[in-house]
């Protein structure tokens, strides 16, 4: 049964991925964005992960992904033209890339001593054992002190979204009429 | 083949991890649009909290798949300011195209 979920999942993932990179409509790549993130969030479960699975449907398949849409849209973004990129992503990315994949491929598959994930393995009843309790009980303890800090850094970032994106303010109007007939 | 099927080894979560990741750092060359580079950054990013969270399940850290939550705060904060930053540079230069996009270009 884990096997297949796996099977499942993880094949909408890398589809979902590769439609990432083959449609030319920035709309089609957000949804094929929003396949590969959910389908994530059922690996995290098949993990153990239960709470770290419903964080990534809410915050990322939900709020990150629905502000791509909405600025896709905002901004009417046509279809992009293809290119090939720039000489040097072809001549030191993409052999980069395969080197990158090669050797972390190469390191998983010989690294001896990495266990097998079982259905069902961290999921339980006992309170004082399921993964919420454990999560929650590091996290209020131990590290109060960053996740209330993190809460400050979304603060200066929705400031700082505001300021940066609201007319008037920035580099427009002038600056930008000079720079569009250079 | 019942036993079999009932586990998955670990090492099959850290390869779809790197393929993911891989597949993020291609999209980052190839795509030619601000919001479609910026989606392959996210790619990226979940790709390597999947690696979290799989050695956070190896090795019963819970600590793991906690950094892995403030990843997707830090995140998301990051896709706010990055997305302003996109609507302000379509406003200047009236593209999204980033081979039109050189001011700081050598």
């Amino acid at each position: 049964m884990h096997l297949i979920l796996f099977i499942i999942f993880a094949g909408f993932c890398l589809a979902g991925a590769i439609n990432l990179l083959l449609q030319t409509h920035p709309i089609n790549s957000a949804l094929s964005l929003i396949v590969v993130m959910t389908s994530l969030a059922v690996l995290y479960l098949l993990l153990g992960a239960e709470f770290l699975a419903a964080a990534q449907i809410i915050v990322y398949s939900g709020a990150i992904m629905v502000l791509f849409t909405f600025v896709v849209m905002l901004l009417n973004a046509g279809r992009e033209e293809r290119t090939l990129g720039s000489r040097a992503a072809l001549s030191v990315g993409f052999p980069s890339v395969v080197a990158i994949l090669a050797v972390l491929s190469t390191i998983i598959i010989r690294a001896q001593g990495l266990g097998v994930a079982r259905l069902g393995e961290g999921l339980t009843n006992d309170p004082e054992k399921s993964n919420m309790f454990q999560v929650s009980r590091v996290l209020f303890h131990e590290l109060l002190l960053p996740f209330e800090v993190t809460s400050i850094l979304i603060l200066i970032a929705i400031l700082g979204a505001v300021a940066i994106a609201s007319p008037g303010h920035g580099y427009t109007g002038d600056d930008g009429e000079r720079i569009s007939h250079k | 083949m019942s036993s079999f099927a009932q586990e998955v080894p670990l090492s099959w979560y850290l390869l779809l991890s790197s393929v993911l990741f891989s597949l993020g750092v291609v999209g980052f060359l190839i795509k030619r649009n601000l919001i479609t580079v910026f989606m392959s950054i996210e790619l990226m990013l979940n790709a390597v909290n999947l690696s979290f969270v799989t050695f956070a399940h190896e090795w019963h850290a819970v600590k793991g798949q906690i950094f892995v939550f403030f990843v997707m705060m830090v995140a998301a904060a990051e896709a706010a300011v990055g997305l302003a930053i996109i609507i302000a540079v379509f406003r200047a230069r009236a593209t999204l195209s980033v081979d039109r996009i050189n001011l700081m270009k050598l």
